[in-house]
């Protein structure tokens, strides 16, 4: 297939991304975000969860849901650009929600074709949300890897680093089978199944381990029998969004801090004249906008260039982890004494970034990756 | 409109077809003397009367300048420039040879020069029977480029021209070249005024072009000395004292970022254009052994071609994007990284394939041992010449950080 023109962005895209825009800065403007995730500053504090359920369903109102399912599955089928587009928003806002979550779980059902995973994609075109549940313990990225079995019919085992675990109401869960690896889709109430919160640094996210006993399922909640395929079919679109997270925090970080620099002033001038500033918040710059052009590619290779998913998905996730890393330090450095106090926004996006940086795999893990594609393996 | 961009398309579908058939059925010929990396280091009569002959054929069938209004001497046609440059890179032909002319005067020239003096100057630039070279940076005006003393002083209608211009590419071989001098000494940016002035007739007389040579041994380069050069007042571009601004639309085109697309071609083979690219370091680390082991086992040294091979695509894309305005965040600001990231990228692809090379970067041109010809340390030493000219990476940050993000200006 070919390279989409103009990225696929037109006018219907940019009219979604701007009114997502809009919408955030006028019902989650970062003071009234601050005041929603960071109440309490005790690092002690059991595991929190803080969002708002009423501007998730205007968020659902807004068709944010359609936009992540295929038009068959009764989405908008939208280009993948114009989620990309949308979670970049999100990311601005640093916007706690089971969006990406969600996002990332029909980007997997989109993979499996079968009804009951069809069946959950039409539910979430409307509103459902889900998570996906199939890292391990030893938090291998690998789509072969995962601590839960399928016993007589029961899920049996652990799933880790399962993100906005306590938002969703539904698990995709990859387990073993005596066949190979398969894929269920598993209510966060069902009996069994335990979520255990765990104690982040981000404070714009919540994150689990889920523990399943003995947890029923019948063959209405197999997505899929080829869950390696199906998960690693879908890893390309994956990163392609948490490099459009990444992105979009990197640009409120970018922007904030040169505000900063306009207004700060020291020995008499704005600290924008120092070069030892504003040279590399111009290196901040350059390399956002590398990573979202690369995002941008990634997310065309998806809808257009299947062959090519992989490597440009590597491309995008790497230079956004390098991102996520160096737009935080120097965002928190830039603001001084105020940049490391708990009152000072900055310290919101550098730990959602902080986050998003080693989400589904590093900067060096996507180049060895990367290296593996395009240079064969180490010999 | 949409039938307007389906007829716009056609065209350029047309022209693409053409070029690719006019350079496949065209043959540039072997160069009798080994050509250097690009055109400024072009430093032997031989090597320039080959890429001349070559320019001049790629201009009369239509691939140079084509954008140009047909009157100035191009084909007047839109968006075609880039076509042409694409399919000359991928033929892999041989570099132009008179690129201050295509990259900077002739951008001036048809922004803002009288129409008789484009009508006479611009065809034989683009066919390189003229060559040009750039008369900006003096010994005391680097980076603080409007600090330029080279002094114009009004006689009627002639000006008379005194000073000392530096770092001059080409000027050895320049019919003209572009001048920016001081016409008022009481003011700094406003006591600035732009000329195109003829060097070669008064060669060794009013005007002495002494080389430079370059760290790598090439010259090339050049320092220009004026002394009492006469010139007409026809000659000038804009208003006396509008000279600051007339050199934006040079600079605003020498860093790749202003409305008229600079033609180019390719590097001659595809060997040579291997050299400076991030995807080339792949098949050198394959055929390179260093510490006892070959270099493409080395995970750092894999690493880092994998950041080299990111860099240069996250660039290549931008360059994508800069076309799609709802993805850009503000007009100017991947126009102004083009030039600061582009020489940076090379100047590091350069440094890892030393890096990969480990003891056989010591060799040398002219050691006939030296893997890639020697060609990669040459690169890396050539990069500086990027890295510096055309506005140091240090004055682009700043260019930057003030006109893109909006920060008080630095001094």
């Amino acid at each position: 297939m070919t390279q989409a023109k103009n990225f696929a962005f037109g006018e219907d895209e940019k009219m979604l991304r701007d009114t997502a825009r809009k919408f955030l800065q006028d019902h989650l403007p970062t003071d009234k975000l601050h005041q929603l995730v960071a109440s309490d500053s005790d690092p002690y504090r059991d595991p929190p969860c803080h969002w708002d359920k009423n501007l998730w369903l205007q968020i659902v109102e807004l068709g944010w849901s359609t936009v992540i399912v295929p038009e068959e599955n009764g989405g908008s089928g939208m280009s993948l650009v114009a989620l990309c587009a949308l979670v970049e928003e999100a990311g601005r806002a640093a916007l706690p929600s089971p969006f990406i979550a969600t996002a990332i779980a029909s980007l997997v059902l989109r993979e499996c074709r079968t009804s009951p995973a069809n069946e959950l994609l039409q539910a979430i075109a409307s509103g459902k949300t889900a998570t996906l549940a199939s890292t391990p313990k030893s938090a291998s990225w690998l789509a072969s890897d995962c601590d839960v079995c399928l016993v007589d019919g029961t899920l049996n085992g652990s799933a880790y680093f399962v993100q906005d675990a306590r938002k969703v109401e539904t698990l995709l869960v990859q387990c073993k089978t005596q066949s190979g690896l398969a894929l269920y889709a598993v209510p966060t109430n069902s009996e069994g199944v335990e979520i255990i919160a765990d104690g982040i640094i981000d404070l714009t996210r919540d994150q689990a381990h889920i523990h399943l006993n003995k947890v029923s399922v019948s063959d209405a909640q197999l997505l899929s029998e080829q869950a390696c395929d199906v998960l690693e079919a879908a890893e390309p679109g994956i990163l392609t969004l948490v490099s459009a997270d990444i992105c979009g925090a990197g640009e409120w970080q970018l922007q904030t801090t040169v505000e900063y620099m306009k207004v700060r002033e020291q020995f008499d001038h704005p600290l924008g004249y120092f070069q030892a500033l504003k040279h590399p918040l111009v290196n901040v710059m350059i390399m956002i906008d590398q990573a979202k052009s690369l995002t941008y590619n990634a997310a065309c290779a998806v809808d257009s260039e299947p062959e090519n998913a992989a490597k440009f998905a590597r491309m995008a996730k790497a230079l956004a982890s390098e991102v996520a890393a160096y737009a935080s330090n120097r965002s928190i450095q830039f603001h001084g004494g105020i940049g490391f106090t708990w009152e000072c926004f900055v310290h919101l996006y550098s730990k959602r970034q902080k986050h998003n940086q080693v989400l589904y795999g590093d900067a060096k893990y996507q180049r060895a990756k990367l290296a593996d594609l395009l240079m064969g393996s180490i010999a | 409109m949409s039938l307007k961009i389906t007829k716009e398309n056609a065209e350029k579908a047309e022209f693409r077809n053409y070029c690719r058939h006019w350079l496949s059925h065209h043959d540039a010929g072997t160069p009798l003397v080994k050509l250097p990396q690009s055109a400024i280091e072009i430093m032997h009569q031989e090597q320039l009367d080959y890429l001349r002959k070559w320019q001049g054929e790629a201009y009369a069938a239509g691939l140079i300048g084509c954008d140009y209004p047909i009157i100035e001497g191009g084909a007047g046609r839109k968006g075609c420039q880039a076509i042409a440059n694409q399919e000359m890179a991928r033929a892999s032909k041989p570099f132009l040879p008179n690129i201050l002319g295509l990259g900077m005067a002739a951008p001036t020239l048809h922004f803002h020069a009288q129409q008789a003096l484009k009508e006479r100057l611009l065809p034989r630039l683009f066919s390189c029977e003229d060559v040009w070279c750039q008369g900006f940076s003096e010994p005391g005006a680097g980076s603080d480029l409007a600090n330029v003393q080279t002094f114009a002083e009004r006689k009627g209608d002639k000006w008379i021209i005194n000073g000392h211009k530096v770092w001059t590419s080409l000027a050895h071989f320049a019919d003209w070249m572009i001048l920016l001098a001081r016409t008022d000494k009481s003011k700094k940016y406003d006591g600035l005024t732009y000329f195109v002035v003829p060097i070669k007739s008064t060669l060794g007389e009013s005007v002495r072009v002494q080389p430079l040579i370059k760290i790598t041994g090439e010259t090339g380069f050049n320092e220009v000395f004026f002394d009492n050069l006469e010139i007409s007042d026809d000659y000038r571009l804009d208003d006396v004292g509008k000279g600051w601004k007339v050199a934006q639309t040079t600079l605003l085109h020498e860093r790749g970022a202003g409305p008229m697309v600079t033609p180019s071609s390719g590097r001659g083979n595809k060997k040579a254009s291997a050299v400076g690219d991030a995807y080339a370091l792949i098949d050198l680390a394959k055929d390179s052994m260093r510490d006892g082991q070959s270099a493409a086992n080395d995970p750092l040294l894999r690493d880092q071609i994998m950041q080299m091979i990111i860099r240069q695509e996250g660039s290549k894309q931008g360059a994508r994007r800069a076309k799609v305005e709802g993805l850009c965040e503000h007009p100017m600001r991947l126009p102004l990284q083009t030039k600061l990231v582009m020489s940076e990228i090379r100047q590091d692809n350069a440094a890892v394939a030393l890096d990969i090379l480990g003891a056989h970067s010591t060799l040398s041109i002219n050691d006939e041992n030296a893997p890639a010809g020697g060609e990669w340390p040459l690169a890396y030493m050539n990069s500086y010449g990027i890295t510096i000219a055309a506005g140091a990476s240090e004055i682009q940050r700043n260019i930057l950080g003030e006109r893109v993000l909006g920060m008080a200006k630095s001094k």
